[in-house]
């Protein structure tokens, strides 16, 4: 079987998810017998020209450029699977959808006049289609892996969009909003992370974004009554997903 | 009961029950304190156990609080169920080598020889779980033979409540406080008149033998009635109460209930009921090939019926809405399992309503349907 040519592309956003492919150490050697890295310049500034059976899309479009290039990322590739929150959901820079962006860029750099850029930050599905987005601040490495073998044989990723809950469960783990009253986004969450945080006495920090079916307005009305206060809720949905549609509502309620 | 003839164990003595276990090779699993609550664990003695604690309960809320004695069983269930047991969270259930064509060869089937455990701490709700989970797990035409070697050695130490939580409710399902069967030994714990002692009784022939070998008195009517009275205060303090009553025709008349839209309003879809309901057994089975495609394996993992991917089938997700999915999971443990299983598939363990993380109550919610009708008899009087 010929191996699939793959290419890893960046757009606006801190590298960590690409760098998970690295990190897949043990699985590294196998994952080289199976697939051609022909674009992946965190790896390598070797290229291989396109098309690409297989485009692995970081980041979240912020800039015109972008804006553009993501299309001729699309034109080229077979399948495009975008990974972690910024490609899926426009990511932490997506703060500024909710503010003035001239504003800011004035205050974070010297000379703003050179900064060219777009009033929001937006997943690259708002620009192209997408084959699957793989959710994640920043992704499970294991379901990267997944996503590309079940790519690879044909059949569907094993990769379930509903709570946290359920892997907290799973794993034998404390409610840490039932037992301890912590703030926990949990229940609106999307599985993936393997449920880290609770089992280390945090609340969920919604990294993983708007699971399949998010009751937040639910869920908010038993975070007040456990004491937090709105600014406490707008905080807690204000990260990684911001601008995720169920997030970005459940900031405003 | 096999024999109603009880002992007594002191608190001094107690360990020796751990140490006649030991001698017998099992691992002990019982209660035990973790990330500020009660679970099920692996156990050596009595100073593992949640001693001198208590757990408060309510819909969405659980906190261990100190207790004025030095109780071993001064609480009632916490997260974890024995199901954790019967039917793992996550297991394999075979693996398998793909040839170079991509075909299956050398199957491997089921796990390794299956641990001798010993169930210590369960409660009669639990234990009446346990023997509806057997019926579905082992029951029927296809039983799981993983399932049963696994169940099958289990030696199991009840323990009888003596105080009840504030989400129980087996007196009305019939399934509790007192535990008559289902044990190989039940404990009564007793703290009175600076005395801290166990009211024991077997419930099976290896119970009695094991009981044989602690340092046990023969307990007298002082003893008997000191128990009989633990018994009663926990009947007496039940946090919940359920109506019964036809209850499955009661759901089955009110499918179209308006009431469904107001829960599912609040329902979070979030599968924690499921997941701690001692009897909810549903599991997904995922195939799972490495990145070579030399080796596949079949992983079985617990599921939910609140999660979309769970119901669907060609075509998509047949339970689309939180007012579908709840619906299914009350009437199902309420009405519908009962044509299913010949019983209900709720046991009043409360645990449903204590770590709904927004305190969603399925007495409360049989009780609205129930009070609905009542008022529209009552009108059309």
């Amino acid at each position: 079987m010929a191996k699939a040519k793959v290419a890893v592309w960046k757009f606006s956003s801190c590298d960590g998810c690409q760098l998970s492919l690295l990190d897949c150490e043990d699985d590294l050697l196998a994952l080289a017998g199976q697939i051609d890295i022909a674009y992946f310049l965190e790896a390598t500034s070797e290229v291989v020209e396109g098309p690409y059976d297989v485009s692995i899309v970081e980041g979240s479009i912020t800039n015109l450029h972008d804006a553009e290039r993501i299309h001729e990322v699309r034109e080229q590739s077979g399948a495009l699977i975008t990974i972690g929150a910024c490609a899926t959901a426009g990511g932490i820079q997506a703060l500024r959808n909710f503010a003035d962006v001239g504003e800011y860029t004035r205050v974070v750099y010297a000379s703003p006049e050179y900064i060219s850029t777009l009033r929001d930050s937006t997943p690259i599905s708002a620009h192209v289609p997408v084959d699957f987005e793989l959710r994640g601040c920043p992704i499970n490495k294991a379901q990267l892996l997944e996503v590309i073998g079940a790519l690879l044989a044909g059949r569907r990723p094993r990769v379930r969009e509903h709570s946290v809950c359920v892997e907290c469960k799973q794993r034998g783990t404390v409610c840490v909003m039932v037992a301890h009253g912590t703030p926990c986004l949990g229940p609106v969450t999307h599985a993936g992370c393997g449920a880290i945080c609770p089992a280390y006495d945090r609340g969920c920090f919604g990294c993983y974004g708007p699971m399949e079916s998010p009751n937040a307005a639910a869920l908010n009305a038993q975070l007040a009554v456990n004491g937090a206060e709105q600014i406490d809720l707008f905080r807690l949905y204000r990260t990684f997903n911001a601008a995720a549609p169920a997030f970005k509502e459940a900031s405003e309620l | 009961m096999a024999e109603l003839a009880s002992c007594t164990l002191e608190r001094e003595a107690f360990d020796s029950l751990f140490e006649a276990l030991e001698r017998r090779g099992y691992g002990v699993i019982g209660p035990r304190v973790r990330d500020g609550a009660i679970v099920y664990d692996r156990i050596a003695a009595s100073s593992d156990l949640p001693v001198g604690l208590t757990d408060e309960q309510d819909g969405g809320h659980y906190r261990l609080v100190p207790r004025e004695d030095a109780a071993l069983f001064g609480y009632n269930v916490g997260p974890h169920s024995w199901k954790r047991f019967q039917l793992p969270a996550q297991r394999t259930l075979w693996r398998g080598k793909l040839d170079e064509d991509g075909n299956l060869s050398d199957i491997v089937e089921g796990p390794a020889e299956p641990e001798r455990l010993a169930f210590l701490g369960a409660r009669s709700c639990e234990l009446h779980a346990m023997g509806i989970l057997d019926r579905v797990l082992l029951g029927g035409s296809h039983p799981d033979p993983a399932e049963r070697a696994a169940r099958e050695g289990v030696f199991i130490v009840a323990v009888q409540c003596s105080q009840a939580g504030g989400t129980c409710f087996c007196a009305s399902m019939g399934t509790g406080p007192t535990a008559q069967s289902g044990f190989d030994i039940a404990l009564t714990e007793v703290i009175e008149d600076g005395r801290h002692y166990f009211v024991t009784a077997p419930g099976s022939d290896a119970g009695r033998e094991l009981l044989a070998e602690l340092p046990t008195s023969a307990a007298g009517a002082a003893e008997e009635g000191a128990a009989s009275a633990a018994h009663a205060r926990a009947a007496a303090q039940m946090g919940r109460e359920l109506d019964i009553t036809d209850i499955r025709e009661l759901l089955y008349r009110n499918y179209d209930h308006p009431r469904w839209n107001e829960v599912a309003e609040r329902c979070l879809t979030c599968g924690n009921c499921t997941m701690v309901c001692p009897t909810c057994f549903c599991t997904s089975v995922e195939d799972v090939t490495d990145l070579e495609r030399t080796s596949v394996e079949r992983v079985q993992r617990w599921d939910s019926c609140f999660t979309i991917d769970y119901s669907h089938i060609h075509g998509g997700a047949v339970r689309q809405s939180a007012h579908s999915r709840y619906r299914q999971w009350m009437t199902h443990k309420l009405a519908t399992w009962i044509d299913q299983f010949g019983s209900s598939g709720c046991v009043g363990c409360g645990r449903c309503i204590t770590w709904c993380p927004v305190g969603i109550d399925i007495t409360e919610e049989a009780r609205a349907i129930r009070a609905s009708e009542e008022a529209v008899h009552a009108g059309a009087r």
